[in-house]
Protein backbone atom coordinates (compact mmCIF):
# COMPACT_ATOMS: atom_id res chain seq x y z
CA UNK A 1 0.00 0.00 0.00
CA UNK A 2 1.14 3.22 -1.25
CA UNK A 3 1.85 6.07 1.96
CA UNK A 4 1.43 9.66 1.34
CA UNK A 5 2.04 12.56 3.89
CA UNK A 6 -1.08 14.66 3.10
CA UNK A 7 -4.07 13.41 0.97
CA UNK A 8 -6.86 16.14 -0.29
CA UNK A 9 -9.88 14.09 -0.42
CA UNK A 10 -11.98 16.67 -2.78
CA UNK A 11 -10.65 19.84 -5.37
CA UNK A 12 -12.69 22.09 -4.94
CA UNK A 13 -11.86 25.76 -3.90
CA UNK A 14 -11.53 24.46 -0.32
CA UNK A 15 -9.43 21.36 -1.48
CA UNK A 16 -7.31 23.46 -4.13
CA UNK A 17 -6.64 26.63 -1.32
CA UNK A 18 -5.30 24.13 0.96
CA UNK A 19 -3.51 22.26 -1.62
CA UNK A 20 -1.39 25.29 -2.56
CA UNK A 21 -0.68 26.48 1.14
CA UNK A 22 0.57 22.76 2.35
CA UNK A 23 2.62 22.80 -0.88
CA UNK A 24 4.08 26.13 0.26
CA UNK A 25 5.14 24.54 3.33
CA UNK A 26 7.01 21.77 1.82
CA UNK A 27 4.96 18.88 1.90
CA UNK A 28 3.98 16.13 -0.46
CA UNK A 29 0.54 16.69 -1.85
CA UNK A 30 -1.82 14.25 -2.79
CA UNK A 31 -5.38 15.56 -4.11
CA UNK A 32 -7.79 13.45 -5.06
CA UNK A 33 -11.00 14.14 -6.98
CA UNK A 34 -13.90 12.20 -8.47
CA UNK A 35 -14.39 14.39 -11.17
CA UNK A 36 -12.84 14.97 -15.01
CA UNK A 37 -11.61 18.34 -13.92
CA UNK A 38 -10.83 20.14 -11.04
CA UNK A 39 -12.39 23.30 -9.49
CA UNK A 40 -15.91 21.95 -8.11
CA UNK A 41 -18.65 23.68 -7.98
CA UNK A 42 -16.61 26.93 -9.39
CA UNK A 43 -16.51 25.11 -12.81
CA UNK A 44 -20.06 25.70 -13.45
CA UNK A 45 -20.68 29.29 -12.29
CA UNK A 46 -20.28 31.74 -15.23
CA UNK A 47 -21.26 34.70 -13.16
CA UNK A 48 -18.91 37.05 -11.74
CA UNK A 49 -18.07 36.73 -8.01
CA UNK A 50 -18.54 38.21 -4.35
CA UNK A 51 -16.74 39.12 -1.69
CA UNK A 52 -13.66 41.18 -1.80
CA UNK A 53 -9.98 41.21 -3.67
CA UNK A 54 -8.50 38.38 -1.32
CA UNK A 55 -11.34 35.64 -2.21
CA UNK A 56 -11.06 37.21 -6.35
CA UNK A 57 -14.35 39.03 -6.34
CA UNK A 58 -15.47 40.50 -9.61
CA UNK A 59 -14.03 37.06 -11.40
CA UNK A 60 -15.83 34.80 -12.66
CA UNK A 61 -16.24 31.35 -11.15
CA UNK A 62 -15.20 29.29 -14.10
CA UNK A 63 -12.14 31.90 -14.11
CA UNK A 64 -11.46 31.57 -10.29
CA UNK A 65 -10.82 27.93 -10.93
CA UNK A 66 -8.21 28.10 -13.86
CA UNK A 67 -6.41 30.31 -11.12
CA UNK A 68 -6.41 28.30 -8.28
CA UNK A 69 -5.25 25.11 -10.61
CA UNK A 70 -2.90 27.37 -12.18
CA UNK A 71 -2.03 27.83 -8.83
CA UNK A 72 -0.43 24.44 -8.05
CA UNK A 73 1.46 24.43 -11.12
CA UNK A 74 4.64 25.44 -9.86
CA UNK A 75 4.64 22.80 -7.56
CA UNK A 76 3.99 19.94 -9.50
CA UNK A 77 6.80 18.10 -8.57
CA UNK A 78 6.03 17.32 -5.01
CA UNK A 79 1.89 17.44 -6.45
CA UNK A 80 0.22 14.25 -7.39
CA UNK A 81 -3.51 14.60 -8.41
CA UNK A 82 -5.99 11.51 -9.52
CA UNK A 83 -8.93 12.49 -11.20
CA UNK A 84 -11.90 10.60 -12.06
CA UNK A 85 -10.86 8.77 -8.74
CA UNK A 86 -13.57 8.17 -5.79
CA UNK A 87 -12.69 8.12 -2.59
CA UNK A 88 -14.69 5.56 -1.23
CA UNK A 89 -13.76 4.52 2.11
CA UNK A 90 -12.11 6.53 4.83
CA UNK A 91 -10.88 4.30 7.85
CA UNK A 92 -9.78 5.20 11.82
CA UNK A 93 -5.97 3.86 10.85
CA UNK A 94 -6.13 6.58 7.56
CA UNK A 95 -6.55 3.82 5.12
CA UNK A 96 -7.91 5.29 2.47
CA UNK A 97 -10.03 3.50 -0.30
CA UNK A 98 -10.34 4.69 -4.03
CA UNK A 99 -12.24 3.66 -7.12
CA UNK A 100 -10.18 4.97 -10.33
CA UNK A 101 -10.64 3.69 -13.69
CA UNK A 102 -12.96 0.49 -12.82
CA UNK A 103 -10.00 -0.49 -10.08
CA UNK A 104 -10.01 -0.34 -6.48
CA UNK A 105 -7.22 0.51 -4.55
CA UNK A 106 -5.70 1.23 -1.18
CA UNK A 107 -3.76 4.68 0.09
CA UNK A 108 -2.16 5.47 3.41
CA UNK A 109 -1.81 9.11 4.76
CA UNK A 110 -0.47 10.76 7.97
CA UNK A 111 -2.72 13.80 7.54
CA UNK A 112 -6.45 14.09 5.54
CA UNK A 113 -8.15 17.36 4.33
CA UNK A 114 -11.85 16.14 3.68
CA UNK A 115 -12.73 19.13 1.53
CA UNK A 116 -15.72 17.09 -0.12
CA UNK A 117 -18.45 19.81 -0.55
CA UNK A 118 -21.97 19.24 -0.09
CA UNK A 119 -25.02 17.57 -2.32
CA UNK A 120 -28.49 19.06 -3.30
CA UNK A 121 -31.38 18.89 -1.41
CA UNK A 122 -34.41 16.59 -3.15
CA UNK A 123 -38.06 18.03 -2.29
CA UNK A 124 -40.77 15.42 -1.80
CA UNK A 125 -44.12 15.95 -4.46
CA UNK A 126 -46.63 13.52 -6.34
CA UNK A 127 -44.61 12.53 -9.63
CA UNK A 128 -41.50 14.34 -9.06
CA UNK A 129 -39.31 11.58 -10.42
CA UNK A 130 -40.88 12.54 -13.94
CA UNK A 131 -38.24 13.41 -16.87
CA UNK A 132 -37.40 17.22 -16.96
CA UNK A 133 -37.44 17.49 -13.20
CA UNK A 134 -33.75 18.17 -12.45
CA UNK A 135 -31.51 19.59 -9.63
CA UNK A 136 -29.98 22.97 -10.10
CA UNK A 137 -26.49 21.63 -10.18
CA UNK A 138 -27.76 19.09 -12.96
CA UNK A 139 -29.43 22.08 -14.71
CA UNK A 140 -25.88 23.67 -14.53
CA UNK A 141 -23.80 20.37 -15.13
CA UNK A 142 -25.87 19.80 -18.63
CA UNK A 143 -25.66 24.10 -19.80
CA UNK A 144 -22.69 25.18 -18.68
CA UNK A 145 -20.22 22.01 -18.72
CA UNK A 146 -22.07 19.81 -21.81
CA UNK A 147 -23.71 22.96 -23.43
CA UNK A 148 -27.49 21.03 -23.09
CA UNK A 149 -30.22 23.04 -22.40
CA UNK A 150 -32.55 21.56 -19.49
CA UNK A 151 -35.59 22.53 -21.19
CA UNK A 152 -37.59 25.46 -23.57
CA UNK A 153 -40.05 26.67 -20.69
CA UNK A 154 -38.86 25.84 -16.95
CA UNK A 155 -40.10 26.76 -13.30
CA UNK A 156 -37.40 27.20 -10.91
CA UNK A 157 -37.95 26.42 -7.05
CA UNK A 158 -36.20 27.75 -4.42
CA UNK A 159 -34.86 31.89 -4.15
CA UNK A 160 -31.59 31.08 -2.39
CA UNK A 161 -28.73 32.29 -4.42
CA UNK A 162 -28.32 29.16 -6.21
CA UNK A 163 -31.91 29.51 -7.45
CA UNK A 164 -31.95 32.91 -8.30
CA UNK A 165 -28.22 32.71 -10.18
CA UNK A 166 -29.33 29.39 -11.95
CA UNK A 167 -32.42 30.72 -13.41
CA UNK A 168 -30.50 34.04 -14.81
CA UNK A 169 -27.87 31.53 -16.09
CA UNK A 170 -30.51 29.65 -17.97
CA UNK A 171 -32.08 33.24 -19.61
CA UNK A 172 -28.91 34.19 -20.59
CA UNK A 173 -28.79 30.24 -22.58
CA UNK A 174 -31.98 31.41 -23.92
CA UNK A 175 -34.29 29.32 -21.56
CA UNK A 176 -37.40 30.73 -20.60
CA UNK A 177 -37.64 31.12 -16.97
CA UNK A 178 -41.46 31.30 -16.44
CA UNK A 179 -41.64 31.61 -12.58
CA UNK A 180 -39.55 31.48 -9.34
CA UNK A 181 -41.13 29.86 -6.64
CA UNK A 182 -40.20 30.22 -2.41
CA UNK A 183 -41.94 28.63 -0.03
CA UNK A 184 -41.05 31.15 2.59
CA UNK A 185 -42.51 34.68 3.02
CA UNK A 186 -39.07 36.26 1.26
CA UNK A 187 -36.63 36.34 -1.11
CA UNK A 188 -33.68 33.89 0.66
CA UNK A 189 -30.61 34.87 -1.66
CA UNK A 190 -29.30 38.11 -2.64
CA UNK A 191 -31.53 40.46 -3.57
CA UNK A 192 -29.15 42.05 -6.16
CA UNK A 193 -29.68 38.36 -7.81
CA UNK A 194 -33.27 38.77 -7.71
CA UNK A 195 -33.69 42.28 -9.24
CA UNK A 196 -31.76 40.65 -12.40
CA UNK A 197 -34.45 38.28 -12.44
CA UNK A 198 -37.40 40.33 -11.65
CA UNK A 199 -36.34 42.78 -14.58
CA UNK A 200 -35.98 40.33 -17.16
CA UNK A 201 -39.60 39.54 -16.76
CA UNK A 202 -39.64 36.52 -13.73
CA UNK A 203 -42.09 36.47 -11.47
CA UNK A 204 -40.79 35.53 -7.54
CA UNK A 205 -44.06 33.56 -6.09
CA UNK A 206 -43.04 34.01 -1.87
CA UNK A 207 -45.25 31.29 0.10
CA UNK A 208 -46.00 29.06 -3.13
CA UNK A 209 -44.32 25.82 -3.74
CA UNK A 210 -44.74 22.63 -6.82
CA UNK A 211 -47.36 20.31 -4.97
CA UNK A 212 -48.05 18.13 -7.84
CA UNK A 213 -46.22 17.17 -11.56
CA UNK A 214 -48.29 16.19 -14.61
CA UNK A 215 -46.76 14.56 -17.96
CA UNK A 216 -46.88 11.18 -19.97
CA UNK A 217 -43.82 10.53 -20.27
CA UNK A 218 -42.19 13.66 -19.71
CA UNK A 219 -43.42 17.13 -17.65
CA UNK A 220 -45.66 18.74 -19.50
CA UNK A 221 -46.66 21.29 -16.51
CA UNK A 222 -46.94 21.44 -12.48
CA UNK A 223 -49.51 22.42 -9.82
CA UNK A 224 -48.21 25.22 -7.97
CA UNK A 225 -50.08 25.98 -4.29
CA UNK A 226 -49.82 28.60 -1.68
CA UNK A 227 -48.56 28.05 2.10
CA UNK A 228 -49.42 29.38 4.93
CA UNK A 229 -47.42 30.33 8.16
CA UNK A 230 -47.02 27.05 8.48
CA UNK A 231 -45.89 26.20 5.53
CA UNK A 232 -49.40 24.39 5.14
CA UNK A 233 -51.05 24.19 1.51
CA UNK A 234 -54.01 26.77 1.64
CA UNK A 235 -56.36 24.45 -0.30
CA UNK A 236 -58.23 25.99 -3.45
CA UNK A 237 -55.41 28.24 -4.27
CA UNK A 238 -53.95 25.81 -6.90
CA UNK A 239 -52.80 26.74 -9.81
CA UNK A 240 -51.23 25.15 -13.13
CA UNK A 241 -47.91 26.56 -15.05
CA UNK A 242 -47.23 24.61 -18.10
CA UNK A 243 -43.53 23.72 -17.92
CA UNK A 244 -41.02 21.01 -19.67
CA UNK A 245 -38.70 21.29 -17.19
CA UNK A 246 -38.91 21.99 -13.61
CA UNK A 247 -35.71 22.89 -11.73
CA UNK A 248 -35.05 22.44 -7.52
CA UNK A 249 -33.04 24.35 -5.54
CA UNK A 250 -33.87 24.18 -2.45
CA UNK A 251 -30.34 23.77 -0.79
CA UNK A 252 -26.96 21.63 0.06
CA UNK A 253 -25.96 19.24 2.40
CA UNK A 254 -22.73 18.50 3.25
CA UNK A 255 -21.39 15.44 1.84
CA UNK A 256 -20.12 13.80 5.21
CA UNK A 257 -20.29 10.24 4.39
CA UNK A 258 -16.51 9.52 4.80
CA UNK A 259 -16.01 11.57 7.98
CA UNK A 260 -19.34 9.86 9.27
CA UNK A 261 -17.43 6.60 7.99
CA UNK A 262 -14.57 7.21 10.32
CA UNK A 263 -16.42 7.57 13.27
CA UNK A 264 -15.52 11.13 13.66
CA UNK A 265 -17.37 13.07 16.38
CA UNK A 266 -20.32 14.72 13.90
CA UNK A 267 -23.16 16.90 14.84
CA UNK A 268 -26.60 18.05 12.86
CA UNK A 269 -26.61 21.95 12.59
CA UNK A 270 -29.62 22.89 10.71
CA UNK A 271 -28.08 26.31 9.81
CA UNK A 272 -25.28 24.59 8.08
CA UNK A 273 -27.36 22.23 6.07
CA UNK A 274 -26.99 19.31 8.03
CA UNK A 275 -24.38 16.83 9.41
CA UNK A 276 -20.97 18.08 9.77
CA UNK A 277 -17.86 17.35 11.74
CA UNK A 278 -17.17 18.98 15.00
CA UNK A 279 -14.03 21.03 14.16
CA UNK A 280 -11.29 22.53 16.76
CA UNK A 281 -10.30 26.01 15.82
CA UNK A 282 -7.16 24.58 13.84
CA UNK A 283 -10.07 22.85 11.24
CA UNK A 284 -9.22 19.37 12.99
CA UNK A 285 -11.61 16.79 13.73
CA UNK A 286 -12.58 14.64 16.38
CA UNK A 287 -9.82 11.77 14.51
CA UNK A 288 -6.04 13.62 15.23
CA UNK A 289 -4.50 15.01 12.17
CA UNK A 290 -7.58 14.72 10.02
CA UNK A 291 -9.27 18.26 9.23
CA UNK A 292 -11.96 19.30 7.38
CA UNK A 293 -12.82 22.75 5.43
CA UNK A 294 -15.59 23.96 2.77
CA UNK A 295 -19.06 23.30 2.32
CA UNK A 296 -18.26 19.54 4.09
CA UNK A 297 -18.33 21.83 7.63
CA UNK A 298 -21.40 23.51 6.70
CA UNK A 299 -22.59 25.23 3.35
CA UNK A 300 -21.56 28.78 2.78
CA UNK A 301 -19.44 30.44 -0.02
CA UNK A 302 -16.39 29.74 -2.02
CA UNK A 303 -14.69 32.59 -1.02
CA UNK A 304 -15.05 31.09 2.68
CA UNK A 305 -14.18 27.44 1.60
CA UNK A 306 -10.87 29.43 -0.21
CA UNK A 307 -9.89 30.93 2.95
CA UNK A 308 -10.80 27.29 5.46
CA UNK A 309 -9.12 25.57 2.55
CA UNK A 310 -5.73 27.99 3.36
CA UNK A 311 -6.00 27.39 6.92
CA UNK A 312 -6.71 23.44 6.57
CA UNK A 313 -3.71 23.18 4.86
CA UNK A 314 -2.04 25.84 7.06
CA UNK A 315 -2.53 23.66 10.29
CA UNK A 316 -2.36 20.22 8.28
CA UNK A 317 1.14 21.14 7.30
CA UNK A 318 1.73 21.82 11.06
CA UNK A 319 0.99 18.84 12.12
CA UNK A 320 3.35 17.38 10.54
CA UNK A 321 5.87 19.35 11.24
CA UNK A 322 6.20 21.75 8.06
CA UNK A 323 5.59 25.25 9.21
CA UNK A 324 4.71 27.66 6.90
CA UNK A 325 7.57 30.41 6.78
CA UNK A 326 4.52 32.85 6.87
CA UNK A 327 2.45 31.26 9.60
CA UNK A 328 1.55 33.60 11.66
CA UNK A 329 1.01 36.27 9.55
CA UNK A 330 -1.25 34.32 7.13
CA UNK A 331 -3.03 32.57 10.06
CA UNK A 332 -3.91 36.07 11.76
CA UNK A 333 -4.79 37.05 8.00
CA UNK A 334 -7.18 34.15 7.22
CA UNK A 335 -8.72 34.04 10.29
CA UNK A 336 -9.68 38.27 9.65
CA UNK A 337 -10.91 37.59 6.44
CA UNK A 338 -13.16 34.61 7.59
CA UNK A 339 -14.97 37.25 10.29
CA UNK A 340 -15.45 39.73 7.81
CA UNK A 341 -16.94 37.59 4.97
CA UNK A 342 -19.31 36.57 8.04
CA UNK A 343 -19.98 39.17 10.21
CA UNK A 344 -22.62 40.99 8.08
CA UNK A 345 -26.66 39.84 8.63
CA UNK A 346 -26.18 37.41 5.74
CA UNK A 347 -23.86 35.41 8.21
CA UNK A 348 -25.51 35.49 11.07
CA UNK A 349 -27.21 32.30 10.62
CA UNK A 350 -23.47 30.59 9.90
CA UNK A 351 -22.00 31.93 12.83
CA UNK A 352 -24.90 30.44 15.01
CA UNK A 353 -24.02 27.33 12.62
CA UNK A 354 -20.29 27.23 13.45
CA UNK A 355 -21.01 28.08 17.31
CA UNK A 356 -22.15 24.69 17.50
CA UNK A 357 -19.71 22.70 16.32
CA UNK A 358 -16.72 24.28 17.01
CA UNK A 359 -14.81 22.32 19.96
CA UNK A 360 -12.04 23.03 22.24
CA UNK A 361 -10.81 20.05 22.63
CA UNK A 362 -11.77 16.62 21.47
CA UNK A 363 -12.17 14.23 24.29
CA UNK B 1 -41.24 44.76 -1.00
CA UNK B 2 -37.82 44.21 -2.12
CA UNK B 3 -37.52 41.86 -0.57
CA UNK B 4 -40.64 39.88 -1.04
CA UNK B 5 -41.10 40.81 -4.85
CA UNK B 6 -37.46 41.44 -5.50
CA UNK B 7 -37.71 45.02 -7.11
CA UNK B 8 -37.51 48.65 -5.01
CA UNK B 9 -39.93 50.93 -4.59
CA UNK B 10 -40.19 54.20 -7.05
CA UNK B 11 -39.18 55.89 -3.44
CA UNK B 12 -35.97 53.47 -2.46
CA UNK B 13 -34.54 53.90 -6.16
CA UNK B 14 -34.84 58.18 -5.51
CA UNK B 15 -32.50 57.80 -2.61
CA UNK B 16 -29.61 56.17 -4.47
CA UNK B 17 -30.25 59.45 -6.79
CA UNK B 18 -28.06 62.71 -6.68
CA UNK B 19 -30.38 66.11 -7.01
CA UNK B 20 -31.27 66.62 -10.86
CA UNK B 21 -28.98 69.01 -10.66
CA UNK B 22 -25.68 66.46 -10.85
CA UNK B 23 -26.73 64.67 -13.48
CA UNK B 24 -25.15 67.18 -16.22
CA UNK B 25 -22.41 64.33 -16.14
CA UNK B 26 -22.86 60.50 -16.03
CA UNK B 27 -23.14 59.50 -12.18
CA UNK B 28 -22.98 55.94 -10.82
CA UNK B 29 -26.42 55.23 -8.98
CA UNK B 30 -25.72 52.14 -7.30
CA UNK B 31 -28.74 49.84 -6.42
CA UNK B 32 -27.39 48.32 -3.93
CA UNK B 33 -30.28 47.53 -0.49
CA UNK B 34 -29.04 44.88 1.51
CA UNK B 35 -25.41 44.74 3.33
CA UNK B 36 -24.08 41.54 1.84
CA UNK B 37 -19.99 40.41 1.65
CA UNK B 38 -19.04 42.23 -1.57
CA UNK B 39 -17.16 44.98 -2.05
CA UNK B 40 -15.39 45.22 -5.83
CA UNK B 41 -17.70 48.42 -6.38
CA UNK B 42 -16.02 50.28 -4.11
CA UNK B 43 -11.90 48.89 -4.14
CA UNK B 44 -12.55 48.84 -8.42
CA UNK B 45 -13.42 52.78 -8.16
CA UNK B 46 -9.82 55.24 -9.42
CA UNK B 47 -11.08 57.81 -7.89
CA UNK B 48 -12.68 56.80 -4.10
CA UNK B 49 -16.03 58.04 -5.03
CA UNK B 50 -17.28 54.56 -3.52
CA UNK B 51 -16.74 53.78 0.76
CA UNK B 52 -17.92 50.81 2.13
CA UNK B 53 -15.13 50.08 4.78
CA UNK B 54 -13.29 47.81 6.82
CA UNK B 55 -16.78 45.50 7.29
CA UNK B 56 -17.37 44.45 3.49
CA UNK B 57 -21.03 44.00 4.04
CA UNK B 58 -21.86 47.65 4.71
CA UNK B 59 -23.68 49.13 2.16
CA UNK B 60 -21.88 51.39 -0.46
CA UNK B 61 -22.15 54.76 -0.35
CA UNK B 62 -21.28 57.11 -3.11
CA UNK B 63 -19.88 60.74 -3.21
CA UNK B 64 -21.13 61.87 -6.41
CA UNK B 65 -19.06 64.55 -6.50
CA UNK B 66 -15.80 62.57 -6.68
CA UNK B 67 -17.45 60.01 -9.60
CA UNK B 68 -15.87 61.12 -12.75
CA UNK B 69 -18.25 58.79 -14.76
CA UNK B 70 -15.76 56.27 -16.26
CA UNK B 71 -17.62 53.13 -15.42
CA UNK B 72 -15.44 50.70 -13.76
CA UNK B 73 -18.02 49.97 -11.01
CA UNK B 74 -20.35 49.40 -13.32
CA UNK B 75 -18.89 45.92 -14.92
CA UNK B 76 -16.79 44.80 -11.61
CA UNK B 77 -20.56 44.89 -9.75
CA UNK B 78 -20.83 40.94 -9.65
CA UNK B 79 -24.61 42.18 -8.63
CA UNK B 80 -24.90 44.53 -12.28
CA UNK B 81 -26.68 46.97 -9.80
CA UNK B 82 -25.01 50.01 -10.81
CA UNK B 83 -25.42 52.11 -13.64
CA UNK B 84 -24.35 55.83 -14.70
CA UNK B 85 -27.31 58.30 -15.21
CA UNK B 86 -27.14 61.34 -17.28
CA UNK B 87 -29.59 63.84 -18.72
CA UNK B 88 -29.09 65.86 -22.07
CA UNK B 89 -32.27 68.27 -22.47
CA UNK B 90 -35.04 66.21 -22.64
CA UNK B 91 -33.06 62.68 -22.67
CA UNK B 92 -32.24 60.97 -19.29
CA UNK B 93 -28.82 58.87 -20.97
CA UNK B 94 -28.02 55.41 -19.20
CA UNK B 95 -24.92 53.33 -19.45
CA UNK B 96 -26.42 49.80 -17.99
CA UNK B 97 -24.91 46.40 -18.01
CA UNK B 98 -25.87 43.69 -19.87
CA UNK B 99 -24.97 40.04 -20.07
CA UNK B 100 -27.28 38.60 -22.42
CA UNK B 101 -27.50 38.22 -26.48
CA UNK B 102 -28.06 39.12 -28.90
CA UNK B 103 -26.13 42.54 -27.50
CA UNK B 104 -27.83 45.31 -29.00
CA UNK B 105 -26.59 47.35 -31.44
CA UNK B 106 -25.99 51.39 -32.39
CA UNK B 107 -28.81 53.21 -33.89
CA UNK B 108 -31.36 49.93 -32.84
CA UNK B 109 -34.52 50.98 -30.96
CA UNK B 110 -35.33 48.40 -28.03
CA UNK B 111 -38.07 48.68 -25.57
CA UNK B 112 -37.14 50.13 -22.18
CA UNK B 113 -38.13 47.75 -18.92
CA UNK B 114 -38.44 49.16 -15.80
CA UNK B 115 -37.42 47.35 -12.20
CA UNK B 116 -41.03 44.96 -12.33
CA UNK B 117 -39.86 43.92 -15.76
CA UNK B 118 -42.91 45.50 -17.23
CA UNK B 119 -42.11 47.62 -21.01
CA UNK B 120 -42.56 51.70 -20.07
CA UNK B 121 -40.80 53.14 -23.42
CA UNK B 122 -38.56 53.37 -26.45
CA UNK B 123 -34.87 52.91 -25.81
CA UNK B 124 -32.28 54.47 -28.57
CA UNK B 125 -29.33 52.16 -28.35
CA UNK B 126 -26.29 54.79 -28.50
CA UNK B 127 -22.83 52.97 -28.05
CA UNK B 128 -21.61 49.30 -26.38
CA UNK B 129 -18.87 48.80 -25.28
CA UNK B 130 -16.85 45.68 -24.36
CA UNK B 131 -13.32 45.60 -23.56
CA UNK B 132 -11.12 43.34 -21.55
CA UNK B 133 -11.77 45.00 -18.14
CA UNK B 134 -15.54 44.42 -18.40
CA UNK B 135 -14.64 40.94 -18.90
CA UNK B 136 -17.69 39.82 -20.79
CA UNK B 137 -20.25 41.98 -19.50
CA UNK B 138 -20.89 44.98 -22.12
CA UNK B 139 -21.78 48.39 -21.14
CA UNK B 140 -24.92 49.57 -23.27
CA UNK B 141 -25.54 53.63 -23.39
CA UNK B 142 -29.13 54.44 -24.20
CA UNK B 143 -31.69 57.37 -24.62
CA UNK B 144 -34.65 57.42 -23.09
CA UNK B 145 -37.60 60.12 -22.58
CA UNK B 146 -36.59 62.13 -19.32
CA UNK B 147 -39.94 60.84 -17.46
CA UNK B 148 -38.57 57.40 -16.89
CA UNK B 149 -35.70 58.82 -15.25
CA UNK B 150 -36.37 56.69 -11.96
CA UNK B 151 -38.15 54.29 -14.36
CA UNK B 152 -36.12 52.42 -16.89
CA UNK B 153 -33.76 49.92 -15.56
CA UNK B 154 -32.92 47.78 -18.52
CA UNK B 155 -33.38 47.02 -22.40
CA UNK B 156 -35.57 44.16 -23.36
CA UNK B 157 -35.30 43.31 -27.21
CA UNK B 158 -35.37 45.02 -30.70
CA UNK B 159 -38.55 46.59 -31.77
C1 LIG C 1 -25.17 28.02 -8.69
C2 LIG C 1 -24.15 28.32 -7.65
C3 LIG C 1 -23.69 29.62 -7.54
C4 LIG C 1 -22.73 29.95 -6.58
N1 LIG C 1 -22.31 31.24 -6.52
C5 LIG C 1 -21.34 31.59 -5.62
C6 LIG C 1 -20.84 32.92 -5.57
O1 LIG C 1 -21.25 33.81 -6.33
N2 LIG C 1 -19.89 33.21 -4.66
C7 LIG C 1 -19.40 32.26 -3.83
O2 LIG C 1 -18.50 32.58 -3.03
N3 LIG C 1 -19.87 31.00 -3.84
C8 LIG C 1 -20.83 30.64 -4.72
N4 LIG C 1 -21.31 29.35 -4.74
C9 LIG C 1 -20.90 28.41 -3.69
C10 LIG C 1 -19.61 27.72 -3.96
O3 LIG C 1 -19.59 27.18 -5.27
C11 LIG C 1 -19.39 26.62 -2.94
O4 LIG C 1 -19.60 27.13 -1.65
C12 LIG C 1 -17.97 26.11 -3.02
O5 LIG C 1 -17.75 25.53 -4.29
C13 LIG C 1 -17.65 25.08 -1.94
O6 LIG C 1 -16.33 24.65 -2.13
P1 LIG C 1 -15.82 23.22 -1.65
O7 LIG C 1 -14.42 23.12 -2.13
O8 LIG C 1 -16.10 23.06 -0.23
O9 LIG C 1 -16.75 22.15 -2.39
P2 LIG C 1 -17.02 21.84 -3.94
O10 LIG C 1 -16.79 23.01 -4.80
O11 LIG C 1 -18.34 21.20 -3.98
O12 LIG C 1 -15.90 20.77 -4.30
C14 LIG C 1 -15.89 19.48 -3.75
C15 LIG C 1 -15.09 18.58 -4.65
O13 LIG C 1 -14.96 17.33 -4.00
C16 LIG C 1 -15.11 16.29 -4.93
N5 LIG C 1 -15.56 15.09 -4.20
C17 LIG C 1 -16.67 14.97 -3.42
N6 LIG C 1 -16.73 13.74 -2.88
C18 LIG C 1 -15.65 13.07 -3.33
C19 LIG C 1 -15.16 11.76 -3.12
N7 LIG C 1 -15.79 10.88 -2.34
N8 LIG C 1 -14.02 11.39 -3.75
C20 LIG C 1 -13.36 12.28 -4.55
N9 LIG C 1 -13.77 13.52 -4.77
C21 LIG C 1 -14.90 13.93 -4.15
C22 LIG C 1 -16.11 16.82 -5.93
O14 LIG C 1 -15.97 16.21 -7.18
C23 LIG C 1 -15.74 18.31 -5.98
O15 LIG C 1 -14.82 18.60 -7.01
C24 LIG C 1 -22.25 28.96 -5.70
C25 LIG C 1 -22.70 27.65 -5.81
C26 LIG C 1 -23.62 27.31 -6.79
C27 LIG C 1 -24.09 25.89 -6.91
S1 LIG D 1 -18.17 55.55 -12.36
FE1 LIG D 1 -15.97 55.44 -11.98
S2 LIG D 1 -15.58 57.24 -10.73
FE2 LIG D 1 -17.77 56.93 -10.66
S3 LIG D 1 -18.08 55.73 -8.84
FE3 LIG D 1 -17.92 54.28 -10.53
S4 LIG D 1 -15.77 53.72 -10.55
FE4 LIG D 1 -15.91 55.57 -9.32
S1 LIG E 1 -20.13 45.50 -5.99
FE1 LIG E 1 -22.32 45.70 -6.41
S2 LIG E 1 -23.30 44.13 -5.17
FE2 LIG E 1 -21.20 44.38 -4.39
S3 LIG E 1 -21.41 45.86 -2.72
FE3 LIG E 1 -20.89 47.02 -4.56
S4 LIG E 1 -22.87 47.62 -5.40
FE4 LIG E 1 -23.29 46.00 -3.94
Amino acid sequence: MDKFDLVIIGGGPAGLSAARIALEAGLSVTLIDRSISLGGQLIKQTHKFFGSKAQYAKTRGIDIANILINDLDEYKDRLHILKEATVVALYKDYVITVYQFNKYFKIQAKSIIVATGASEKVLAFENNDLPGIYGAGAVQTLMNLYGVLPGKEVVMVGSGNIGLIVSYQMIQAGVKVKALLEASDHIGGYLVHASKLVRLGVPILTRTTVKKAYGKNKLEKIQTVELDEQWNYIEGTETEISCDALCISVGLTPLHQLLSMAEIDMIYVNELGGLIPKLKKNYETSMPRVFACGDVTGIEEASSAMVEGKLAGLLASKSLGFIHPEFELLEKNLVEQLNNLRQGPCGVKIRLGLEKAEVNSHD
Amino acid sequence: MIKVNGYPTKEQVKTKFPKIEKLVKPIAIIECYQEIPCNPCSTSCPVNAITIGEDINKIPKIDYDLCIGCGSCVYSCPGLCIMLVSIKEDLAIFQIPYELLPVPLTGEIWSGIDRSGHQICEANILKTLKNKQSDRTVIVTVSVPKEFLYDFSTVGCKL
